[in-house]
C-alpha cells in the first residue's frame, strides 16, 4: 500500500526559477520533475471516509458490547442481583426480583438440541449425498432447492411450527402430552432451518478432501462407502465440525421460530413437550410493547441479550479455532 | 461407526479368507455400503419434503371456503345487502340510524388538516376541495348543524368510503370458519352440511358463505384492520420499501467503502487489518436479536433527537449494520477478482490511487458487488427479530411518508397474525407470506440474472 505517496520519498523541494506560474515544483535529486507528488486533498479525503467505513464495523462490535455491558451492569447494581444467582437460578420474574437465566436457558438448550438432532445426521447424510453420489446433473437441482430453504425468511418457519409440526406432532403423540406451545416443534422446525447451513459447508469440506486420497482407498480395495466413512469424513472432519458449531450456534440465536412456537412464559421444566420460553424468545416479548427506559424489565432484556451474545460469539470463535487448528491442508 | 467385526483380513492372522469367503464379505460390505447410500439420499429427500411441506402449507391456508357472520344483517339495510345499489344519502343515513359520528368519515376522507386542528378549523379550510353547501363553509366542525354534516357527506365523501365504513362498523362481520385448500376441495359436501347445521345455511342472511383467495388485490392494496377479511399490506409493503431504501444506501456506501479499504489500499497485515478482518467475521455470526437489542438502545434511545424514537430510520440504520458484513464480504470478493493486471495497466497510464479503483476497478467489480447487495437485502428484507425489539408499531393505520415515521413491515404483520388465534388471521397471515416469498424470489431472480451477466463479461 501507500505505493503512491511514498515513491518520491527521496525528492526535495526545490523553487524553479523558471515556472512561469511561479509555483513551487518538486523535483527528483536529478532534476526530473516528479510526477506523482501533487498534493491531492480529495483523495485523502476518500481514504480517510474509506478508513472510517472499516472502522464503522468495530464501532459496531464495540457498540454492542457497551450497550449489552452497561445496561446489564444496571440490572446488576441497581437491583442488587447476584450474578451467581442470575446464571444458576431457576426463578425468572424480574417484576418480583427473580432473576435466574436458567428459566429461560433450559429451553434454549432444549430447542438447540432438538434442531441439532434433526440437522447433523440429516445435514451430513444430505452432504454426503451430494458429495458423494449425486450424479452431476441431479446435483445440480438439489443444490437450488437448498438454497431456496436457506433463503426462506424465518418467521416463515415460524409460521411452518405454529400451523403444521405443532399439530403434527399433537396428531402423532395425543394433545395431552404435547401443549400447544412447547419445545420439541420449534426444535425440529430450526433443524430444518438449520439444515442447508450444515449441508453446504459440510459438502465444501468434503469436496475439499483431494482426489488422490479417494484413489488410495480405492487401490486398497475399500468400497465407496467405506472410503467415505474412513478416509474423506475424517479428513473432512474439521469443516464439518465447524459447520456443525455453526449451526448451534444459529440454532441458539434464532429467534422468531421460538417467539411464536414456544410459549409466552418462563418454564425451567426439561420435557420438550411443554411450554417454555427461549432467551430469545423472552427478549423478543418483553421488547414488542411499548418498553420503558431504564425499567427492570429493560435493563433485564439486555442482561439476556449478553448472555447469548456470549454464547453465540463463543461458538462462533470456537468454530473458527477448529477449522484453523485442525484444517488438514494438502498439497 | 457400528460394533459390529470387520471382515478385513488380520495380520495377527496370517490365514487369509478363502475365496468363497472373501466374496461373502464383499457382497455383505456392499451390501452395507447401498444400505448406508440409500440413508444418505433419504436425508437429502426429507429436506425436499420439508420444503414441499412449508410451501404447500402456506398454499393450502391462503384458499378456501370461510363463513363469515354479521352482527347487523346486510340485508336489513340493503336489498339483497348490496350496498353498491343505494345511493350516497341511503347509505349516510344508515351511519347516521346506527349513531356513527359522520365527522369522523369527513376528516378521514375530506380533511386536509391536522387532526388536533379538525374540529375547530373552518370547513373551508378542513376540506378545500369539498363542495360545501350554502353558509357552512366558515363554520367549524363543531358549529355545523347535524342537517348540514349530512349534506356535506352526501354530496363529497365517495361511495366506496361509506360502503367501508359501513362494513367495518355497521355490519361487522366475523370470520367463524375458515377453512383450508386441501378440505375445501376434498370435503366440499361435507363443509357445506356444516354451513348448513351450524348456521343455517344460505337461508341465513346473516351469514356469508363462499370460496375465498385471501391473497388478492383488496389484500394487497388496503391498510391494516382489526377484521382479517379486510384488513391488508399496504401498509406493511410501503414501511418494508422505506426501510429496504435507507437499508441498502447506508449498507451500500459503507459496505464497499470499507471493502475497498481492506482490498485496495490495506496490506492485510498490520494489526487494525486483521482486527476489522476477524471483527467482520464474527459480527455475521452475532443472532440478528442482538442488533435489535444495539438499535433499541443507540437509534431509539440515545440519537431519540434525531430518529424521533421507533421510526423507519431507526429500523434501517439497525437493518443496515445487520447486513454489514455481508455486503462487506461478497464485496471484497468481487474486488479480489479483479485481475491485477487490470490495476497495474491503469497505473501505468498514470492514474492515481483513487482514479484505478473508481474508473477501472468499480466497474469490473460492480455486477459482484451488486449481487452481493441483493442477496443482503433479500436477507433484511424477511429479517423480523431486530426490528420488533427496535418496537416496529404492530398496529398502525397511517402509511409511512418519510424516514421519520412509525411503521411496520411485511414479516412483522405474518408474525402478529400467525399470533393470533382467532379464525382468519392464520390465513391473512399465509398470503403475507406468499407476497414475501414473491418480493424475494424477485430479488433473488435479479441476483442470478447478475450473477449470469458477470459469467458472459468474465467469459468475452
Amino acid at each position: 500500500m501507500g505505493s503512491q505517496t511514498d515513491a518520491g520519498r527521496d525528492s526535495t523541494l526545490k523553487p524553479a526559477s523558471d515556472d512561469i506560474f511561479g509555483k513551487v515544483r518538486r523535483v527528483e535529486a536529478d532534476g526530473r520533475p516528479v510526477l506523482d507528488q501533487r498534493g491531492r486533498p480529495g483523495e485523502d479525503l476518500l481514504r480517510y471516509f474509506l478508513i472510517f467505513c472499516a472502522v464503522l464495523s468495530i464501532f459496531t462490535t464495540l457498540g454492542i458490547i457497551l450497550v449489552l455491558g452497561s445496561e446489564s451492569l444496571q440490572l446488576f447494581t441497581n437491583y442488587g442481583v447476584n450474578p451467581i444467582e442470575f446464571l444458576t437460578g431457576t426463578d425468572w420474574n424480574p417484576q418480583s426480583g427473580r432473576f435466574g437465566i436458567l428459566a429461560l436457558a433450559s429451553a434454549t438448550v432444549k430447542t438447540s438440541v432438538i434442531a441439532m438432532l434433526v440437522a447433523v445426521p440429516l445435514g451430513l447424510g444430505a452432504a454426503i449425498y451430494l458429495g458423494e453420489y449425486a450424479p452431476s446433473r441431479l446435483r445440480s437441482y438439489l443444490k437450488p432447492i437448498l438454497e431456496l430453504l436457506a433463503g426462506i425468511p424465518t418467521v416463515v418457519y415460524g409460521y411452518f411450527a405454529v400451523t403444521f409440526m405443532t399439530p403434527l406432532l399433537r396428531g402423532i403423540l395425543g394433545p395431552d402430552t404435547v401443549q400447544f406451545y412447547n419445545n420439541a416443534s420449534p426444535g425440529i422446525v430450526i433443524g430444518i432451518m438449520i439444515f442447508p447451513t450444515i449441508v453446504s459447508m459440510s459438502e465444501d469440506a468434503l469436496s475439499a478432501v483431494p482426489r488422490a486420497l479417494r484413489e488410495a482407498s480405492y487401490g486398497l480395495g475399500a468400497t465407496k462407502f467405506e472410503t467415505i466413512i474412513k478416509v474423506v469424513f475424517p479428513a473432512a472432519l474439521s469443516g464439518i465440525t465447524a459447520s456443525i458449531i455453526v449451526g448451534l450456534s444459529r440454532a441458539v440465536g434464532e429467534t422468531m421460530i421460538v417467539a411464536l412456537a414456544s410459549g409466552a412464559g418462563p418454564n425451567y421444566d426439561w420435557n420438550p413437550f411443554v411450554f417454555a420460553e427461549t432467551m430469545t424468545a423472552h427478549i423478543a416479548r418483553i421488547s414488542s410493547g411499548d418498553l420503558s427506559y431504564g425499567s427492570v424489565d429493560y435493563n433485564s432484556v439486555f442482561a439476556v441479550g449478553l448472555t447469548l451474545f456470549i454464547a453465540t460469539l463463543g461458538l462462533n470463535i470456537l468454530s473458527r479455532w477448529i477449522t484453523n487448528k485442525f484444517r488438514e491442508i494438502y498439497e | 461407526m457400528s460394533a459390529e467385526v470387520q471382515p478385513t483380513p488380520s495380520t495377527v492372522n496370517p490365514a487369509l479368507p478363502t475365496e468363497v469367503e472373501f466374496k461373502g464379505l464383499l457382497r455383505r460390505r456392499q451390501a452395507r455400503g447401498k444400505l448406508w447410500a440409500r440413508f444418505f439420499s433419504l436425508s437429502t429427500i426429507v429436506a425436499i419434503l420439508a420444503l414441499i411441506a412449508l410451501l404447500a402449507n402456506i398454499i393450502n391456508d391462503s384458499f378456501g371456503y370461510v363463513v363469515i357472520e354479521y352482527a347487523v344483517d346486510p340485508t336489513t339495510l340493503a336489498p339483497d345487502g348490496d350496498f353498491e345499489a343505494l345511493t350516497p344519502e341511503q347509505l349516510t343515513q344508515i351511519l347516521v340510524d346506527d349513531n356513527k359520528n359522520l365527522g369522523v368519515t369527513i376528516r378521514d376522507t375530506l380533511s386536509v388538516v391536522p387532526t388536533d386542528q379538525f374540529s375547530t378549523t373552518p370547513m373551508r379550510l378542513v376540506a378545500p376541495n369539498a363542495v360545501l353547501p350554502e353558509g357552512t363553509a366558515d363554520k367549524t366542525l363543531r358549529e355545523l348543524t347535524p342537517e348540514e354534516v349530512f349534506a356535506i357527506t352526501v354530496t363529497n365523501v365517495p361511495q366506496a368510503a361509506l360502503i367501508a365504513r359501513i362494513e367495518a362498523e355497521v355490519t361487522r362481520s366475523t370470520v367463524r370458519e375458515a377453512y383450508a385448500l386441501f378440505e375445501s376441495l376434498t370435503r366440499r359436501a361435507e363443509i357445506e352440511q356444516e354451513y348448513l347445521d351450524d348456521y343455517g345455511g344460505a337461508t341465513n342472511t346473516a351469514t356469508d358463505f363462499y370460496f375465498r383467495s385471501w391473497l388478492n388485490i383488496d389484500y394487497i392494496l388496503s391498510g391494516q384492520s382489526s377484521n382479517p377479511t379486510t384488513t391488508g399490506i399496504r401498509t406493511a409493503i410501503i414501511g418494508t420499501l422505506w426501510i429496504m431504501v435507507i437499508t441498502v444506501v447506508f449498507s451500500f456506501t459503507v459496505g464497499v467503502g470499507a471493502a475497498i479499504y481492506l482490498e485496495e489500499y490495506s496490506t492485510g497485515n498490520t494489526w487494525f487489518e486483521r482486527l476489522v478482518e476477524t471483527n467482520i467475521r464474527n459480527l455475521s455470526g452475532v443472532p440478528s436479536i442482538i442488533y435489535g437489542l444495539l438499535g433499541l438502545a443507540i437509534f431509539v434511545r440515545l440519537l431519540e433527537a434525531i430518529t424521533q424514537g421507533r421510526t423507519i430510520i431507526s429500523a434501517a440504520l439497525t437493518m443496515g449494520l445487520l447486513v454489514l458484513p455481508v455486503i462487506i464480504i461478497n464485496a471484497q470478493e468481487a474486488l479480489r477478482s479483479v485481475p491485477s493486471s487490470m490495476r497495474e495497466a491503469s497505473f501505468g497510464l498514470g492514474a492515481t490511487r483513487w482514479q484505478t479503483i473508481w474508473r477501472t476497478v468499480l466497474p469490473a467489480a460492480l455486477p459482484g458487488i451488486l449481487t452481493g447487495t441483493i442477496l443482503a437485502m433479500s436477507r433484511a428484507i424477511g429479517e423480523t427479530a431486530p426490528l420488533i425489539v427496535i418496537g416496529a408499531a404492530t398496529t398502525i393505520f397511517v402509511d409511512p411518508n418519510g424516514p421519520i415515521s412509525k411503521f411496520t413491515a411485511l414479516p412483522i404483520q405474518v408474525y402478529q397474525w400467525t399470533a393470533r388465534p382467532q379464525p382468519g388471521f392464520r390465513q391473512a397471515a399465509a398470503a403475507g407470506i406468499i407476497a414475501l416469498l414473491i418480493l424475494l424470489l424477485t430479488l433473488n431472480a435479479a441476483a442470478i440474472i447478475l450473477r449470469q451477466r458477470v459469467r458472459k463479461g468474465l467469459e468475452s
